[in-house]
């Protein structure tokens, strides 16, 4: 006996009521933090992460300048109570900085850096409650955050996990979940078909894999969906706010544009 | 393609669909934990046509049971968690027939409380005779709730039952809108059935409907043969049983709370391990723990303290002071207790009068003499971890019965006596006390009180008349856990359609063809004991044109025919091995597979996994390869038709020079074997004659003869599962499926080589396999040729026995085969009769690219809990394989006792203070020789002594004496079922002793 929690039992149900193929509940919170050029905050089912990003703006750094494009730079924390068990994770975490440049590689070839020269976009991510799948929730929160930034990018990121449980696949894990079945990682860009992030921690059977690889894919177009009316609901409730809907400089242009490259 | 959604979860229920809570951890550490749950309205209610859910499969008829008196509109039961822990044996019963509705709280509570019982209810859900529908009622947005401030888990779960039953009700009500013009009839009832009194009562305030148990059934149509089915602790607020009555004295200690028990053995001061009973005496019982190298002894039955064969228990070990020997007398149960009173169990406690002291007076100078190397840790159980209860087959005792009582249908207390050694007697209370006299019953044990001697428990049903050969067969595979139910629908649907007529399609036309070898043309032959109709291996050989020969074993291709992931293949896996009793077998594979599909019959185009070698004449490996092919078997022998084919001179036909070819072959693989160290082991083998297939009465019983050619197959089947283990571990090294066989550690020999020096001056090297082999061989008495062969079946006693396991959870160092001294090693070659073999097919075939590996086999914890259940049934099988072959022995014994006295010669094994332990090897049996007088007692030296009657001579016996003794079978009085008793002849005659 593995654990005492049926991952899936005879009525199709996994531990927390969903069926193999029904995604935890995504909520989208833009509202800004301090000082952050575009701030979200993002709660994948419980697990809760806040991203912030700043920029482009000059480097506090020369020696991390790159002459031709923008550098971004990512930065993780876990905040102690995150977890189950208490615990303080230093700066220079091999875990946490390994999830850092995850995610910075996601994101090197679809942000348009090529248009900030010399130039740094942070972004800082903060995980406030963790429940499973840490990173997707960090690389669809990134993606909405550079998009509250207005951070040009050439199409979106939609990441979700998926895993097989004896012979059935199953997505969106929480941690109990991931902690029993073998899973990977997906992040794809729903308007060009390409998939930018493909991981795995875990031993899984490379039969198995091309059926959970697809399923996450099509998972990630319903996760572009939530994302993109999230970003709407958002443009229309500035726009409303600024009184006319006439043109404005700022986030609404910058916002209009995503949505010229998404259509 | 699946539908991917995403759940919503509005922030506004978060009260009821997500939980905090705070954990302890065994180091004690605090932990948080959240969890969240999606509450939907697609639970379906499993009502056949309810308008509201449409559910694709119902189980529960429309209108429910319409036979209950009190419940005439119709109604189902919903039972709460206590009613399916005690109450398990009424509700599987085929007379129980109301339509049942699981709730997933219920599930829950029963999984956590008891595994057994889990599995029991999980195979009654899918069962065909009952209808059971789970109700997830947990995720079902009407019935979720949350457990309320300073509410007990407990309560929180019987909240959650009502509400369930509530909601079922207006639910049935609702989904049955009124037709116009037509009378409404009113809609089924749902009732609770609970034998908790302050569930019930919250429910009558509520108006839910409910009932207990046994009012329940009172008013069944069934009532008379489903009331004795209650468990005993479902009556305890009706009618309280005398024993409680009469708790004022506790005759055992309490057990220690559960929290001191873990604690205790963490710090080391307690010990956790299985409880084995001791056969010989009742009231010593021993607990293996890893601490001490000898297991804890527990003498007498206030330490051994309500323990039951099989349970988990934790010991407390005394001071060194304290510690004992064993017990060198036999104490037997039925003898010692004659007297006992089923109905006053709590009285008799009084030591000395008419019960038995509970720890029996030893002989304080028998004690003093020991050295205090026999000396092993001594204890007292004083907790449970785990009861391993479950239904045991018994007789009822018939002095236990009250003379006025003996054709009165009143319910009365009886005992009933296990038809294991290992078991204490059950009380039993029942109404049809005197039909059961004299039957072969099952009786559950369902508690044991601290005021009550023996353990309660309740009746589940007859098996038939004792000594009737229908009644012990079943009694034997009930007694082993043997599943013996015939194949059911969904199982035999698996089956090809063309049912007999199925033959292996034309070349020509590819599908099964595919990737298959064509060997029909070679000469292929099979060899098998006689009477064989499942044959799954055939073999071939012929020389090579470069002066090597190929050789081939070809076994039946099962995994063609059973799939993973259908019902035959997890039958099979439950089943795990085709158990072979003396005149019957429980197939684990349906017969149209296993004696005719499957079966590599002659003449007849079969479906083949063949292993083929390249050897060269000295029998070493060139290469091999493994291949799916079409074979047609040649000719069918058996052991000896082969042996005299072989061996005639005249015959010069292919199919004879491919028999003495393998078997050169076989000689030269055995020749290296056993240089290598692999054991020659014996084990007690007879072969029962029957007196004609109908009738299947035993006439005879003599030793199995072995032939050459069964080693000739023996070494091929060998030298295949070897081949194959080593391809699949190299291909699968995390999951392939392997056997072992661990080397014993050398306490396991102590007593044998104590007792080898001693009596034979002969020493044993036991330091490794080849050491053993070797000084098993030295192991000769020029004046008796049996005594090697005795001293195998002993050796062989103190080995472990070999197992199977995957291989990714054991360290590569411990896969070797002891008694085959091969480093690895697997079990291919039967997959019609063992389960292990059919996965190693499927791995095998996945390994050489004929087929994908299926999914579960890779899953590292699948394959585990595979190999564990086919492990307890393949020990269970032999076991009862065991137990057929000594019950027809006995009958052969009567047969022969009729026609006149049995004697036989007999080796002793074992010395008591009491008695003497015998083993007929001709019989292949074990007996016991009782002394009633005293005798001497030499227990370093191993030898009795016993005085003469008449001022003759003093006659001492000793371990490994040839004695001669009279076998008898004698009906116990009490219980009418024949037992070998055995009497010693010679030296002495024991009848008056």
């Amino acid at each position: 006996m593995a654990s005492r929690i049926e991952i899936l039992n005879d009525g199709g149900f996994r531990s927390d009521g969903r069926r193999q193929f029904e995604l935890r509940d995504i909520s989208i919170d833009f509202s800004l933090q301090g000082t952050a050029d575009g701030s979200v905050t993002i709660h994948h089912g419980l697990t809760q992460v806040l991203v912030s990003v700043f920029g482009p703006r000059e480097a506090k750094l020369r020696s991390q300048t790159i002459h031709d494009r923008a550098n971004i730079n990512v930065e993780v924390t876990v905040a102690a109570f995150s977890t189950g068990e208490r615990r303080k994770r230093s700066r220079g975490d091999k875990r946490l900085l390994e999830l850092a440049s995850t995610i910075k590689s996601t994101f090197e070839p679809v942000v348009q850096t090529h248009l900030y020269p010399r130039s740094q976009i942070d972004v800082f991510i903060q995980v406030l409650q963790l429940d499973g799948g840490l990173l997707p929730a960090c690389i669809n929160g990134t993606t909405l955050a550079l998009t509250a930034a207005g951070i040009p990018l050439f199409d979106f990121v939609c990441a979700i996990t998926g895993g097989v449980h004896s012979a059935s696949p199953m997505l969106d894990l929480t941690t109990l979940e991931e902690n029993d079945i073998p899973h990977i990682t997906v992040a794809m860009m729903p308007r060009s078909e390409q998939v930018t992030l493909v991981t795995m921690e875990t031993r899984l059977h490379v039969d198995r894999f091309e059926e959970i690889f697809r399923l996450a894919v099509d998972a990630g177009r319903v996760i572009h969906n939530e994302m993109r009316t999230a970003i709407q609901a958002r443009t229309g409730s500035l726009v409303a706010s600024l009184g006319s809907g006439q043109k404005v400089e700022g986030e609404t242009g910058v916002v209009t544009m995503m949505e010229i490259n998404e259509s | 393609m699946p539908q991917i959604v995403i759940k919503k979860r509005p922030p506004e229920e978060a009260v009821i669909t997500q939980r905090k809570f705070f954990k302890k951890t065994a180091r004690g550490k605090v932990i948080k934990v959240l969890r969240e749950r999606y509450l939907r309205d697609d639970v379906a209610c499993g009502i056949v046509n309810c308008s509201a859910c449409a559910s694709p499969s119902t189980t529960l008829s429309y209108q429910g049971d319409l036979t209950h008196q009190k419940f005439p509109n119709g109604h189902y039961v919903l039972p709460d968690t206590n009613v399916f822990l005690s109450q398990m044996d009424l509700i599987e019963s085929p007379l129980f027939t109301p339509p049942i509705i699981l709730l997933q709280t219920v599930l829950e509570e029963v999984r956590h409380r008891s595994l057994p019982l889990y599995n029991r209810l999980k195979a009654l859900v899918t069962a065909e005779d009952k209808a059971v529908w789970v109700f997830y009622n947990e995720y079902r947005s009407e019935t979720a709730i949350v457990r309320e401030e300073d509410e007990s888990p407990n309560d929180r779960n019987d909240r959650g039952i009502r509400t369930a039953t509530a909601w079922y009700n207006t639910h049935v009500a609702l989904s049955r809108p009124p037709v116009r013009g037509q009378q409404q009839p009113s809609p089924p009832q749902i009732v609770l059935l609970t034998d908790d009194v302050a569930n019930r009562e919250k429910s009558q305030k509520e108006g839910i409907p409910c009932i207990s148990v046994r009012k329940y059934i009172e008013d069944t149509k069934d009532a008379n043969s489903l009331l004795d089915l209650l468990s005993a602790t479902g009556s305890d607020d009706i009618e309280p049983t005398k024993a409680q009555a009469g708790a004022s004295r506790t005759l055992y200690d309490e057990y220690l709370s559960t929290g001191t028990l873990l604690a205790g053995i963490k710090a080391g001061e307690l010990h956790q391990g299985h409880f084995n009973a001791n056969q010989y005496n009742y009231l010593e019982g021993t607990v293996p723990v890893p601490a001490f190298t000898k297991p804890v002894l527990l003498v007498g039955r206030a330490n051994m303290n309500r323990a039951v064969q099989g349970d988990v228990v934790v010991v407390e070990v005394f001071d060194e002071a304290e510690w004992k020997a064993p017990g060198d007398e036999v104490v037997d149960q039925e003898a010692t207790l004659k007297n006992d009173d089923a109905d006053d169990s709590g009285e008799e406690g009084e030591d000395g009068e008419d019960g038995v002291p509970i720890v029996r007076e030893r002989n304080p100078q028998a004690d003093s003499k020991k050295v205090s190397v026999e000396k092993q840790p001594t204890g007292r159980i004083v907790g449970i971890i785990k009861r391993n209860w479950r239904a045991y087959v018994c007789h009822i005792d018939s002095t236990s019965l009250s003379s006025s009582s003996r054709t009165s249908h009143s319910l009365q207390t009886v005992f009933a006596t296990p038809v294991s050694r290992l078991l204490p007697r059950i009380r039993l209370r029942t109404r049809q006390a005197p039909i059961l006299l004299g039957q072969k019953i099952l009786v559950t044990i369902d508690r044991w009180d601290v005021s009550s001697r023996y353990p309660e428990g309740h009746f589940v049903r007859a098996l038939g008349g004792v000594g009737g050969k229908e009644a012990e067969i079943e009694s034997l595979l009930l007694e082993f856990d043997v599943p013996y139910r015939p194949f059911g629908k969904a199982i035999l649907g698996c089956l090809p359609v063309e049912g007999d007529k199925w033959v292996v399609p034309p070349k020509t036309e590819g599908g099964v063809w595919k990737d298959r070898e064509d060997l029909r043309g070679l000469d292929i032959c099979s060899i098998d004991p006689p009477g064989c109709q499942d044959i799954d291996d055939a073999l071939h050989a012929r020389w090579l044109a470069n002066g090597n020969i190929e050789a081939g074993v070809h076994i039946a291709d099962v995994s063609h025919f059973v799939h993973p992931d259908t019902p035959m293949d997890s039958e099979a896996a439950s089943r795990g091995t085709t158990v072979y009793l003396v005149d019957k077998r429980i197939d684990m594979l349906p017969a149209l597979l296993g004696t005719n599909l499957c079966s590599l019959r002659p003449h007849v185009e079969r479906l083949a996994f063949s292993a083929i070698w390249e050897l060269t004449p000295e029998a070493d490996i060139v290469n091999v390869r493994f291949t799916k092919s079409v074979i047609a078997s040649k000719a069918a022998f058996e052991y000896e038709e082969a042996q005299v084919r072989k061996d005639d001179p005249n015959l010069s036909d292919p199919i004879t020079q491919g028999v003495r070819l393998l078997n050169t072959l076989a000689r030269k693989l055995k020749a290296k074997r056993m240089a290598a160290g692999a054991l020659n082991l014996a084990s007690p083998e007879v072969k029962i004659h029957l007196d004609s297939s109908e009738s299947s009465d035993p006439i005879d019983v003599e030793q199995k003869e072995l032939r050459e050619t069964n080693s000739l197959v023996e070494e091929f089947m060998l030298l295949a599962n070897i081949s194959v283990a080593k391809k699949i571990e190299e291909s699968f090294p995390q999951t392939a499926v392997l056997r072992r066989h661990l080397p014993p550690p050398s306490t396991n020999f102590e007593k044998l080589q104590d007792i080898l020096r001693k009596r034979k001056g002969i020493p044993l090297d036991v330091s490794s396999s080849r050491a053993l082999a070797d000084s098993l061989d030295q192991c000769v008495d020029p004046s008796e040729p049996a005594f090697n062969t005795l001293v195998r079946i002993m050796a062989t006693r103190c080995m472990l026995s070999a197992e199977y396991f995957c291989s990714g959870s054991v360290s590569r160092d411990t896969f070797g085969h002891y008694g085959l001294a091969s480093p690895i090693y697997t079990h291919f070659t039967s997959p019609i009769r063992r389960y292990a073999d059919v996965l190693a097919h499927r791995q095998l075939a996945a390994a050489i690219g004929y087929t994908p590996l299926h999914p579960t086999l890779h899953a590292k914890a699948n394959v585990e809990r595979i190999m564990d259940t086919v492990n307890r049934r393949h020990r269970m099988a032999q076991m009862a394989g065991r137990a057929s072959v000594e019950f027809y022995v006995g009958l052969a014994l009567k047969g022969r006792g009729e026609k006149g006295e049995v004697r036989e010669e007999a080796f002793v094994i074992r010395t008591f203070r009491n008695g003497l332990g015998v083993f007929v090897s001709k019989l292949g049996l074990e007996g016991l020789v009782m002394f009633k007088r005293d005798i001497q007692f030499d227990a370093d030296n191993y030898t009795v002594t016993v005085p003469s009657s008449v001022g003759g001579k003093d006659v001492t016996i000793s371990v490994f004496d040839k004695v001669t003794v009279r076998v008898e079978v004698e009906k116990d009085k009490n219980t009418q079922k024949g037992r070998v008793k055995m009497v010693l002849v010679s030296p002495v005659d024991s009848t008056g002793l």
